[in-house]
């Protein structure tokens, strides 16, 4: 024994431990978010339970399983509840929805006080526009006020999704682009009239614009009115848990699913469907339902406008770094500057961002060009364009360390080579060493992108909001509009589970778009590594 | 061929244009760290200016009566004067289309009939004590009206208590002392007469004053202990009256009808003094809590209510030394801010700032206390009158609440018991005092990446150690980018996890995390014990190099049965409940989101920088160092403590001050994972703030360019510096170690 911990063994084994605590860290730490995550998607089993509670009454909850804990009887005795004879209860968390009739849509319920648990078939959850789930059992369907068959269902369901698309085209494409035209006049008669350039020829062109905008919208309004009555046409009579029959609208219907009735590869399909609706659908009450689809197109489109602006600022720095710069105290003066933009906490670039970008050279922006809006500011407030710049210079130390890492790969052979040929400087870096750098570069650009995909703290000063109503990119004219706030799923994570009123209604969501935003990240982050391996074999091979 | 047709001048011209362009770009990332550090220090700068006071205008008035007060609209566009006869006139601070600076603009008749004096209130409301002893309040507005095309300013009067003459005094006496304050309920005037008496006159609203002018009134009368009374003031809110009298102030509770002496402030007793001192000044300070004193040797004092073992007392504050010579004869206090000026018989001028004991200013205009003092409302501008000569001063002094004592000592703030470091920075009143101390928040931030360290320097470290020196190649080639992976995740997720996830589990498993820290290590040395005693068969299938994977299942198994073991160590120890027991029996206040939590998850955070780093200084150890130790006969183990980690100790020192950098600098977890408040306390059990955080709080509701908004650019300042030094320092010893492995 003594011997034993002589030879230091333990102490390896000790620090053996280490890498098994971060490996056992990591690996349960995606597994924790990707379980969470996914089974959000999976269409989970619709419970009946049958009880007799404390005081004898007979009470029925229908609704999902959400969470199941253990409670020493103790703890419970002081809120008097009594199990004889039992150490410990265990409890169910379970999510009733039916908002509208019970105030809170989850409810604990002890497993004791269950009579019976069934799982009927014809149970069914019907998901809404607002309110939340429904979990009930379908009474009779109602066709403009005539009672049908149930067979009659999808076909009715079909209708008003479709109805329900055309409106939200005709609301959002149609109507907004009237809306933004009349804005866009306003802004030019103010425009013209700052400038003192506004003759009685302009103000009624305007005006006769204006006139035909507003006769254009008043035809669209109509329809969509009609549409409207429409769409509320149908409605049927659902019996809830405690027997109460509710009406409800079909146009309030999103969909309507028997669990239940599921078999294993129905259940697979509707998990598909799930994420795919996850991924393109707008989110819905104040975030915590629906998709996600803003805040993925926000992250995109944010993170591509930095790439635009970061590759060649850092490929240009790393060039400048290895290819030119001699070796004295102004380069390693530079390279502790790269060391320390990648060191400093990225709260400090929102700050900088905030004030520099945002304020400073937004609201310069704002009284050169866009007089007329103010003080209504168009530059001089947080925006996509200032997220993008902000993250960039957050994510240049990424790119300069990843390609000169590869310039530093490329044997001097090479250089030497086409120098002795004949050719400049430039045009060896242009034609040799930036081709053969080239997936150094892409390396680096991907990790940027990584990591300007999980930036949250520095886009909560410089651009970011839980609800834009507008996406960055649409069909009016500029189509591009970089003023604009956008949403970020890493944004959405914090403020669904963190601001929002109801949070474990709530936490699946967060869990699922969590997991969205881990697997784009890793995904980028293993082809950023599996380039990067793969040019170091290849080099490690030219140099043999 | 392309190159060869083109001539040999452009493609020089291109070879040296390239270059420009690549310095430039090179150049510019330097720039960018120098713009951001300069652009910080930009908006910090303004906060520790001293204040600056400068003559603006000034001008005769050539009417012969007396000026019994002045006044200026918020602008400072025009100037009002009410004289002797009740008239009120205006003249333009600013130059317009019709008339000139200095120049009469507007001529009012307020009443007729001569004053005897004009008392200024709070906001701009002015009493008015006629020659037969009646009063009238009267308070000068200004509108903005754009009806010629251009912005013009017209005058008016309002009468909040209506037009009617009102006596004070019900025996009609003449009036020594005189103030008031009024709200919509009520209007109090506290009177010292020609005979000695303080009175007290209540107007109670009929209604509101705000709409309606009506009351009824009701006369009150004070004892007062004293034949003499030099000063009276009343607080806004009309809760206390002030009555200076030669040494002394007595102060009345005026809540109730008795209108009881609630103390007696003698600033004599307060110190051991050797003069006997009188007060000469008195003003009340904004927010109606706190009392200045100017005394006869020129210094002044503030007074507030704070709470002792005896009740709510009088305490001395704080003392400025205004004039080593002179007694203070006037002290001027601001609306809105805890700013003041005081004017001695000699004129000589001085401006402070109570809460960060700021000496703003100093100098004098005039040689003696000039005859009206005004502080224009947004406090920016001075109005003097002195010798019939109307002056206008600019005042800069925007930041008076800021200096660097105010932000990192006691600061000694109304309302609280002693000095103390408080970060508050907004409230809903106007008059609220704001606490800017940093040393809460950057405390904060000290003891979050502290339990962060603490939590993942020692499982690094070790895995660092592991993955460098013992690891074969294959396992290395899979393990570190696995670990690495954390660097990459997103730390909103570790943020959400730590405080949706882990909080409530380390809440409802404190006896499960206790027993962990002993259960993990021990496990450890249980399994490398039984394999040493396996028999040689097995051991020599499964290699010890293996010994993180063999050790994954036990780990896992362990605190499984730590979390197992939880509710019953609860039961058989805590009595059923850790939470109950730490805040009752410990008596330790305990936040579900408290320093445990972040130390964890941070610490995840951090993990993966450090391990990477100290990973790569301790394989990159020459091999030859190692190979020869252990040829002399040494064991692994020998060769890695005498060896291994003393070459490598710089790496390893660099990688924890780059995990320290990237700890202090975080936001989003400490965001997430602690309950956010501002807290001076190292329990484990409670929650912080940090400086990012509450960057990432407050920024977006902070005022551009106010004290507030600047100060937080500091925080973020502090921060930028902080990392500075930290990622300096590992960037010298990490290049200084490579000079010294590229010599060996």
């Amino acid at each position: 024994m003594n011997k034993w911990f002589k030879s230091g063994s333990p102490w390896i084994w000790l620090s053996a431990g280490g890498v098994s605590l971060s490996l056992i860290s990591v690996l349960g730490l995606l597994y924790l978010i990707a379980s969470n995550g996914l089974s959000y998607f999976w269409p989970s089993t619709l419970y009946q339970f049958d009880m007799v509670n404390q005081k004898g009454e007979n009470v029925t909850v229908i609704g999902e399983i959400y969470d199941r804990v253990t409670v020493p009887a103790e703890q419970l005795a002081h809120l008097d509840m009594d199990f004889k004879g039992e150490d410990s209860v265990e409890r169910l968390l379970i999510k009733t929805g039916n908002r509208e009739l019970v105030p809170l849509d989850f409810r604990w319920i002890m497993v004791p006080e269950i009579v019976k648990t069934t799982t009927p078939k014809d149970l069914v959850v019907i998901e809404r526009r607002t309110n939340g789930n429904f979990y009930g059992f379908i009474e009779s369907l109602y066709l403009d006020g005539k009672e049908v068959s149930h067979e009659r269902m999808d076909e009715m369901l079909d209708r008003v999704t479709e109805l329900q698309g055309q409106m939200e085209e005709l609301q959002k494409v149609d109507i907004g682009a009237i809306n933004y035209q009349i804005e866009r006049l306003r802004l030019k008669e103010r425009k013209y009239r700052l400038k003192d350039e506004l003759t009685a020829e302009r103000e009624q062109a305007i005006a006769q614009e204006l006139k035909t905008l507003q006769q254009d919208y008043i035809v669209l309004e109509q329809k969509l009115m009609a549409m409207r009555d429409q769409v509320s046409r149908d409605h049927m009579n659902v019996r809830a848990m405690d027997g109460q029959v509710v009406k409800i609208g079909f146009e309030k219907i999103l969909k309507i699913q028997t669990n239940n009735q599921f078999g294993f590869f129905e259940k697979l399909g509707t998990f598909f469907v799930q994420i795919a609706n996850f991924i393109i659908d707008d989110p819905r009450e104040a975030n915590t339902e629906g998709g996600v689809f803003p805040a993925i197109f926000g992250t995109v489109l944010m993170v591509l406008l930095m790439t635009v602006i970061v590759s060649p600022l850092g490929v240009v720095a790393a060039i400048y770094l290895h290819e030119y710069a001699g070796k004295n105290a102004f380069t390693k003066l530079l390279r502790i500057a790269v060391i320390n933009l990648a060191g400093v906490p990225s709260i400090v670039y929102g700050v900088f961002g905030l004030g520099f970008f945002v304020y400073m050279v937004g609201g310069s922006i704002d009284q050169l060009f866009y007089p007329e809006t103010l003080p209504a500011p168009t530059f001089g407030t947080p925006g996509v364009m200032w997220s993008a710049i902000t993250l960039a210079i957050l994510t240049l130390p990424v790119v300069i360390v990843s390609t000169e890492e590869g310039l530093a790969r490329i044997p001097s052979a090479m250089r030497h080579g086409s120098l002795a040929l004949g050719a400049t400087k430039a045009e060896t870096l242009w034609r040799i060493i930036l081709p053969i750098a080239s997936p150094a570069i892409m390396t680096g650009i991907i990790l940027a992108i990584a990591r300007a995909a999980g930036e949250v703290a520095p886009l909560m000063l410089v651009g970011v909001v839980k609800m834009a109503p507008n996406l960055p990119l649409d069909g009016n004219f500029p189509f591009l509009h970089l003023d604009r706030k956008f949403m970020h799923l890493g944004f959405h994570i914090y403020d669904v589970g963190f601001q929002s009123p109801n949070v474990e209604a709530a936490r699946p969501l967060v869990y699922a778009t969590a997991l969205l935003l881990v697997t784009i990240i890793v995904a980028l982050n293993m082809t950023a590594v599996s380039i990067r391996n793969r040019l170091r074999e290849k080099y490690r091979m030219l140099e043999h | 061929m392309t190159i060869a047709l083109k001539s040999v001048g452009s493609r020089q011209l291109k070879n040296s244009l390239a270059r420009w362009l690549i310095t430039l770009g090179g150049v510019s990332v330097l720039f960018t760290l120098v713009l951001i550090f300069l652009y910080l220090l930009y908006v910090i700068k303004p906060v520790f200016e001293s204040a600056k006071i400068e003559p603006v205008h000034s001008f005769a008035l050539n009417n012969q009566e007396k000026v019994l007060a002045t006044g200026l609209d918020e602008l400072q566009e025009l100037a009002y004067t009410i004289d002797e006869q009740g008239r009120i006139q205006y003249f333009a601070l600013k130059a317009s289309n019709n008339v000139s600076v200095g120049e009469k603009a507007f001529d009012l008749e307020l009443l007729d009939q001569p004053l005897k004096r004009v008392i200024s209130g709070h906001g701009d409301k002015k009493l008015l004590v006629t020659q037969d002893n009646n009063i009238q309040l009267v308070a000068p507005r200004f509108q903005a009206t754009y009806d010629t095309g251009t912005r013009e300013i017209i005058p008016n009067i309002t009468y909040p208590l209506g037009e009617e003459f009102i006596a004070v005094d019900e025996q009609g006496v003449a009036l020594q002392h005189i103030a008031f304050a009024m709200n919509d309920e009520r209007a109090v005037f506290v009177a010292f007469t020609q005979d000695g008496r303080l009175i007290k006159t209540n107007l109670l609203a009929d209604d509101d004053f705000s709409y309606d002018p009506a009351y009824s009134i009701e006369y009150q009368e004070i004892t007062l202990d004293s034949k003499r009374v030099d000063e009276v003031k009343v607080t806004p809110d009309a809760a206390m009256a002030f009555v200076r009298s030669a040494d002394r102030v007595f102060v009345f509770d005026l809540s109730t009808d008795d209108n009881e002496l609630k103390a007696t402030i003698i600033p004599q007793l307060e110190q051991n003094r050797t003069k006997p001192q009188q007060l000469t000044a008195m003003a009340l300070l904004s927010g109606s809590s706190s009392v200045l004193l100017g005394e006869s040797d020129g210094t002044v004092s503030q007074w507030f209510e704070v709470a002792t073992d005896n009740g709510r007392e009088f305490k001395k504050i704080r003392s400025f030394d205004v004039s080593n010579t002179e007694a203070i004869k006037q002290i001027y206090t601001e609306q809105y801010r805890k700013s003041f000026y005081t004017l001695t018989a000699k004129g000589e001028m001085g401006a402070f700032y109570t809460t960060s004991e700021n000496d703003l200013w100093r100098g004098s205009f005039t040689s003696k206390v000039p005859e009206s003092f005004v502080i224009s409302p947004r406090a920016n501008g001075l109005l003097m009158l002195n010798d019939s000569q109307l002056s206008l001063y600019s005042v800069k002094n925007d930041h008076p609440e800021v200096t660097w004592s105010a932000l990192w000592q006691q600061v000694w703030y109304e309302g609280y018991p002693e000095p103390d470091y408080i970060w508050q920075s907004t409230s809903g009143s106007d008059d609220f005092e704001a606490k800017f101390s940093l040393v809460p928040i950057s405390f904060g931030t000290m003891k979050a990446a502290l339990y962060a360290m603490l939590f993942a320097v020692p499982i690094a470290l070790a895995a660092a150690i592991y993955t460098a020196y013992f690891m074969t190649p294959e396992l290395r080639k899979k393990v570190k980018p696995t670990i690495e992976i954390m660097e990459a995740l997103p730390t909103v997720i570790l943020g959400f996890l730590a405080g949706l996830w882990l909080a409530p589990i380390v809440e409802h498993n404190l006896p499960a995390i206790a027993m962990l820290l002993i259960a993990l290590p021990a496990t450890v040395f249980f399994t490398a014990f039984a394999w040493h005693k396996l028999p040689k068969e097995i051991k020599a299938k499964v290699p010890d190099t293996w010994a993180p994977l063999i050790l994954i299942p036990t780990l896992c198994l362990a605190a499984y049965c730590s979390f197992a073991l939880s509710p019953w160590m609860e039961a058989a120890f805590f009595g059923g409940d850790v939470r109950q027991y730490i805040t009752n029996d410990l008596g330790i206040d305990f936040d579900q989101r408290n320093a445990l939590v972040v130390g964890i998850a941070m610490g995840f955070a951090v993990i993966p920088t450090i391990f990477s780093m100290a990973e790569d200084a301790i394989f990159s150890v020459p091999k030859h160092l190692t190979s020869g130790s252990l040829a002399l006969g040494a064991t692994p183990w020998q060769t890695l403590i005498k060896v291994v980690l003393l070459t490598a100790s710089p790496g390893i020192f660099s990688a924890i001050m780059m995990g320290l950098g990237r700890a202090v600098g975080e936001t989003m977890i400490v965001l997430m994972a602690t309950g956010n408040t501002p807290v001076l306390d190292w329990s484990l059990f409670q929650g912080m703030r940090t400086l990012s955080a509450n960057i990432a709080v407050e920024m977006p509701e902070s005022e551009v360019g106010s004290s507030h908004y600047r100060i937080l650019f500091l925080a973020a300042f502090v921060l930028f510096v902080f990392t500075f030094i930290f990622n300096t320092l590992a960037e010298f010893v990490r290049q200084r170690l490579r000079e010294k492995y590229s010599s060996l």
